[in-house]
This record gives structure tokens, C-alpha cells and sequence, in this order.
């Protein structure tokens, strides 16, 4: 039954972190998790204290909700705030403070916002109240575009007009990309399972060929985690920059062909904003004209209020992974998860939010 | 961002509900009484001392598997009375219904609010009804109060130590995963059933250990996470739980999983816990373990000067890190 046992047995940790230790010996190694699921399960399992002191993992820009900008947070309240729409998104993408509210917010007033847990129960939800406008809020990366690609599909086949979307989908690469040359100067990226799941090896191939940086494909289990950070150690050590798959049981090459080709048939490449990185060209998911019908934004324009960012709030820094949360006047004190300031306080894969559940008097050395 | 409306998370037993009442409501009521903010207040007369509790209950859906809202009322109420220590003497209960609700759900409720009350060997005594429009309430809301009398020269109480033992009757979350399951939306089929029972028969069997038990609470909305931070918020010493012993049932455990939920924060209905001299955990575990409720009862944890007023977990893999209070619940209406 507990299939998951193994990746969790204290002895594999415990002497996965003990070769981590031999490995880097005293050298200084920097790795990134790309994904916001891997930092929560890093300080879940409080894997900081296992790593030898010269270890040290960077969270990126892998929550969805994190990177979502202001701008189209302000776009989805909007949209909220009409008495004829049903909004529908993801939970914690509800509790993101926009330029002056949050979806939350708009709730307790009364606006008809709703969470689901798949795109496709917002068509359902389309389909059962042809009376409602249903704007479904579609945030997420490789892992989750092909299912708001599909609630698109579906909702054509079935023939409905009352099904719209905010297309505030991201990839992956052209983030890599930026990250890889930017200010950072990593030694490895834990790479996502879940995005490699549908995307396969190829989307790290420029990181390790044109900027030499290790790459390890792994799971969610802190066993998986620890062999990534050894295989990273190892490749490190040696000078070598390869993709190295620790997810075999779940990842394939070539990744999830059919997940692709419906990414690709409903949506085409965007220049998109990124929560404190800025614009990164052709790192969002448009709609493609044959499905433009969907889109709200041009379906149903709307007022958006100016956007503003909030004062003092480094997030934007923190998905950079050039500042901790730590380094955050904000943190822990004008911004607890209570009243979030900042989006990476909110999410539950936001890296502020796992510093303050996890490690806020640091017993995990975060 | 502070909000100025009323959100969901201010009932969700956590921060934001702790925020509400002690700027709100303590604030404007503060006395004796209520400022430990404890399940049930202590009250005292001439001759006796008495605990006083009361809590509503607006649980959706109103019937789930494991009990319905009238059980839920009466044995959460017993359950505040109990672990301070109290007899349970008599309770009340107050309704507020829709219109249009079946005579036959209302009965049902009635039925298991007698039953449960009768198990206990308590009687409800007195009560109010009032019925609303269809637009005021969507269904039931069920208000229960209840007094008990203490034992003074018996009663657990006392500041906790360095190497005191945290000790739980049983499984955790499964209350609150009972609930999420028999919402529709999830479309999931699980075995696992509410723990919604009175706890006043299992209190009883400890009853020769109060003097070593420093503090006992059933840990509701919030989850244990939230119960034992708050043993500990003013303390000088912190507990450190080891995650191999805390005991989840494979059902709520496959939940989680599936649902990146923490059993650490999910409602309990019919679950112990207590902090204990380590000298007497083992026989208050077997005291617990004397009782059907408390089969699965464990010792969980240890108190500890490393860090004074926080919550720690050692982790299966042998990491630590910190047990935080929730903050607000994606789970509303559970009980």
C-alpha cells in the first residue's frame, strides 16, 4: 500500500545527504529548484538540515502564481466585479493581492468567484448555467496549459459561448534561459518532474550546452530530491553540464506527445510579463485565432485599474533568487500569510510562504 | 493586506480567527474567565466551580459520513467541557432554520442530537428555534451550550516542562477529510468516515492521571498543528513531534497526498491531545488505550528548551523544521 515509504526511508536520506557531504566535499555549490512544489517539499521534509553548510538551494520562479503579474490579477477582479460573470481559478491564485484588492476580497463582497480543481469543471460548471458568463482565470506552466488547452477544446466541441478564459499560461524555457544568464551564478538546476513530464529533455538542452549548467530531472519525494542534489554535485564537481533524468519512472524523453500537440493547437507563443522579472519574449500562452472567441480580454473588454506594485515587497527579487525572503524588510512582519503583501507569500509553493510556514526561526537552517 | 470584510479564513480556527477575537471580542469582554481563552471558561460559586462552554456549528454538508450536524453539536460541546476536567451536567441547543427544510432532515438531526446526548449520559435541557428565509441561511445552524461541574483539588493544570511527553487518542484529519470527501465537487470515493464522538468517557479514564497531565484539548478546526501551538505560544519550552509516530489512517493519508493536504491542520471531532509528565505517558497511553476511543492512542512528542513557544517536526527522512498555526483553511464549513 505505502508505495511511498521507500522515497521517504530516513536510512536513503541519510545516506544520500552523507555522499552529498563527501562529494562536494568543502566546495561551495549553488543549485536552484526551478519548481515551487520542490521548495515546499525541500522545507516540508526540512531537507536544509540534512545538506552539508557549502550546499545551498535557491528557489526560482516555478509558482504560477507567483509570477502572475498584477496586471492581470487587476484584469480577473475586474471581470469579477460584473454581475453576470462567474470567475473561476485555482485556490491560492483567490488570495493574491492585486494592485488594491484580491479575488478573496471581491468573494466577501459578493462576487461570484469560484475554485476548482480542474479547467475542465469550469466548462461543466459553462455548460449547467448557460445564464452565467464563466471566465475561468487559466494561470500554470507545461504541467497544467494542456488541461486549460483541452477545457478550450472541450468547450468548442460542445458548442458553448458562455465559456471564456484569461490566458495567463507560462513556459518554461525562455525563464531558463533568462535565468541561466543572468546575474545568478548556479551550479545546477533541480529541474521540475512535473513540467518534464509533458515537455520531455529538450527544453534544457540550450541550459546545458550554451551555458554549461548541470541539469537533473526529479521527483517530489525527498529522496528524489537528495539523489538530484548528489547527481548535480557529482556533474558539478567534474566540470560537466548534462541532463541527467532521476524521474525515469514517470519522465520520458520525449515527454507526453499528445499534452503537447494539444498546447500547440489551441495556443501559440507570447511575449509575457513575469512578476519581477519583467517581460521575457514568447515565455506566455496565447490564445491561437482560431480560438480567439475564448478570450475575454478581446471578447469582453473591461476597465482595468492602473497597476501598482506594493511598496517594500521583493518578490520579484525573490523569484529572481537573487534575495531570500529573508532579506525582506516585509518579511514575517508587515507580510505574514495572514495578510500577504506580496504573491510568494500567498501561494502555497510561494517561497515566502514556505520560509514562514517552515523555517521562520530557522530550525531548518533556511 | 488587512481585510476590511469579513473573510472565510476568520472562521477557519486559525490566525485569522485567533485576530477576531482577541480584537474584537476579548478586547470589548475581557475578564477572568474568558482571557485564558480556553474550550470552556471556569466559573466559580460559593460551593463548587463550574465550566461553561458554548459553540455554533454550521457544518455543509449537513449529513456526512460519521455522524450529521446534530451529533457534531452536541459531542463538540461535551468534548469543550471534558477536557477541562469537567462532568459533563446538561447542554442546550438553539437552531436556526431555513425555510423550506424537510421536517424529516430536522427530525434526523433531533434523533442524533438525543443519541449522542444519551450516550454521553447527558441531557439537553433546554433550547430555542428560530426559522429564517430562504436567502438567510442555507439550511441548518446549530448553536449548543453546556456546563459541567470540576473538581478543583482534580484537575489537569500547570505550566509544561522540558521532557514532558505530547500524547494523542488516536488518528489525525479525519474529521476534516470526512467532510471534503462528501462534498460533491471532488468526485472522490474514500472509506474514511468523520471520528465525531463525545469524548467525556475517555477523559474518564485518565481522571487518575490529571495530576501529571499539564493540559488536554480536542484539537478541532485547525488541527493539531493549531492545538499545540497554542500550548505553547507563552511557554518558555517548545515541542518537537516525530512524524514516524503520528498516527494517520491509510485513507486520510492517500487524501493528503492526492490533495497536498497536511493532516497536521485537518479537524479532528473525536480526538485527544495532552501534554504529560514523561513519567506517566506510558500509562496515560495505556489509559487511553483501555478505552474503544482511544485504541490507537500514542505518545507523539517531546517538550524541549531547544525552541521555546514553536512547534517542530522531525521529519520521516530525519530533517526538522517548524509546525506553524494554519492560517486560513481551504476546507470552509467543516464543522
Amino acid at each position: 500500500m505505502d508505495i511511498l515509504a521507500e522515497f521517504r526511508g530516513r536510512d536513503a536520506a541519510q545516506a544520500l545527504a552523507r555522499r552529498i557531504a563527501e562529494v562536494s566535499a568543502d566546495r561551495s555549490l549553488t543549485f536552484m529548484e526551478v519548481c515551487g512544489t520542490h521548495t515546499m517539499a525541500v522545507h516540508r521534509f526540512g531537507l536544509h538540515t540534512l545538506l552539508p553548510e557549502g550546499v545551498r538551494l535557491l528557489s526560482g520562479p516555478g509558482c504560477p502564481v507567483c509570477v502572475t503579474p498584477n496586471s492581470l490579477i487587476d484584469a480577473a477582479i475586474a471581470y469579477a466585479r460584473r454581475d453576470d460573470v462567474t470567475l473561476m481559478t485555482f485556490g491560492d491564485m483567490v488570495k493574491v493581492p492585486g494592485s488594491s484588492s484580491s479575488l478573496a476580497a471581491e468573494k466577501s463582497k459578493g462576487a461570484d468567484i469560484r475554485v476548482v480543481y480542474s479547467a475542465t469543471d469550469a466548462v461543466e460548471f459553462a455548460r449547467e448555467h448557460p445564464d452565467r458568463t464563466v471566465v475561468f482565470f487559466a494561470i500554470g506552466f507545461e504541467t497544467t496549459a494542456p488541461t486549460c488547452a483541452a477545457a478550450v477544446l472541450d468547450a468548442a466541441e460542445a458548442g458553448l459561448d458562455n465559456f471564456l478564459i484569461v490566458s495567463a499560461c507560462k513556459v518554461l524555457p525562455p525563464a531558463l534561459e533568462a535565468l541561466a544568464s543572468g546575474e545568478l551564478r548556479l551550479d545546477g538546476f533541480v529541474c521540475p518532474g512535473h513540467v518534464s513530464v509533458v515537455t520531455g529533455f529538450d527544453i534544457y538542452r540550450s541550459v546545458v550546452e550554451d551555458h554549461h549548467i548541470p541539469c537533473v530531472i526529479t521527483g517530489f519525494e525527498p529522496v528524489d530530491i537528495l539523489k538530484a542534489i548528489l547527481m548535480l554535485a557529482q556533474q558539478a564537481v567534474a566540470g560537466e553540464a548534462r541532463i541527467e533524468n532521476e524521474y525515469s519512472r514517470v519522465v520520458r524523453p520525449e515527454g507526453n506527445r499528445i499534452a503537447q500537440q494539444v498546447i500547440a493547437e489551441v495556443f501559440g507563443p507570447v511575449d509575457s510579463e513575469w512578476r519581477g522579472i519583467g517581460s521575457i519574449p514568447e515565455s506566455g500562452l496565447a490564445l491561437r485565432d482560431g480560438f480567439r472567441r475564448y478570450d475575454v480580454l478581446s471578447r469582453l473588454p473591461v476597465e482595468i485599474e492602473p497597476t501598482r506594485e506594493a511598496p517594500g515587497c521583493i518578490c520579484g527579487d525573490v523569484l529572481r533568487g537573487v534575495s531570500t525572503p529573508l532579506d525582506c524588510a516585509l518579511f514575517a512582519d508587515a507580510c505574514t500569510p495572514a495578510h500577504p503583501v506580496g504573491a510568494c507569500m500567498v501561494s502555497s509553493e510561494g517561497t515566502c510562504a514556505a520560509y514562514y510556514k517552515y523555517g521562520r526561526d530557522r530550525p531548518d537552517g533556511a | 493586506m488587512v481585510p476590511k470584510t469579513i473573510q472565510l479564513g476568520h472562521g477557519s480556527g486559525g490566525v485569522l480567527t485567533r485576530e477576531l477575537i482577541r480584537d474584537v471580542f476579548l478586547a470589548r469582554f475581557d475578564n477572568p474567565a474568558l482571557a485564558p481563552l480556553l474550550d470552556s471558561a471556569l466559573v466559580r460559586t460559593d460551593s463548587a466551580e463550574i465550566a461553561f462552554t458554548t459553540d455554533a456549528y454550521v457544518v455543509k454538508p449537513l449529513v456526512f459520513p460519521g455522524g450529521d450536524i446534530g451529533k457534531l453539536a452536541v459531542c463538540g460541546t461535551i468534548n469543550d467541557l471534558a477536557v477541562m476536567g469537567a462532568r459533563p451536567l446538561a447542554l442546550s441547543c438553539a437552531l436556526i432554520i431555513r425555510e423550506g427544510l424537510e421536517i424529516e432532515l430536522v427530525e434526523r438531526v433531533a434523533q442524533s442530537m438525543q443519541h449522542a446526548a444519551a450516550e454521553a449520559g447527558v441531557a439537553i435541557v433546554t433550547g430555542d428555534t428560530k426559522v429564517v428565509e430562504r436567502a438567510s441561511c442555507d439550511g441548518l445552524f446549530v448553536t449548543t451550550s453546556g456546563v459541567g461541574t470540576v473538581d478543583p483539588t482534580n484537575r489537569p493544570g500547570g505550566a509544561i516542562r522540558d521532557g514532558d511527553a505530547v500524547v494523542v487518542s488516536g488518528t489525525l484529519g479525519d474529521h476534516g477529510t470526512a467532510i471534503l470527501v462528501a462534498r460533491e465537487e471532488l468526485k472522490i470515493v474514500s472509506p474514511v468516515v468523520s471520528d465525531c464522538a463525545a469524548l467525556n468517557g475517555l477523559v474518564e479514564a485518565l481522571r487518575p492521571h490529571f495530576g501529571q497531565i499539564r493540559i488536554m484539548r480536542d484539537p478541532t478546526r485547525g488541527g493539531l498543528a493549531s492545538a499545540l501551538n497554542e500550548f505553547v505560544e507563552h511557554s518558555d519550552v517548545g515541542l518537537v513531534l516525530r512524524e514516524l509516530d503520528l498516527p494517520v489512517s491509510p485513507g486520510v493519508s492517500a487524501m493528503c497526498e492526492l490533495l497536498g493536504l497536511d493532516p497536521l491542520y485537518i479537524a479532528n471531532e473525536g480526538k485527544l491531545v495532552l501534554v504529560c509528565d514523561a513519567g506517566a505517558a506510558d500509562q496515560v497511553v495505556a489509559a487511553m488505550r483501555s478505552h474503544p476511543l482511544g485504541a490507537q492512542a500514542a505518545a507523539i512528542g517531546t517538550a524541549g528548551s531547544d525552541y521555546p513557544g514553536r512547534v517542530c517536526l522531525e521529519t520521516s527522512v530525519g530533517g526538522l523544521r517548524v509546525v506553524d498555526m494554519l492560517v486560513t483553511d481551504q476546507l470552509p464549513r467543516i464543522c
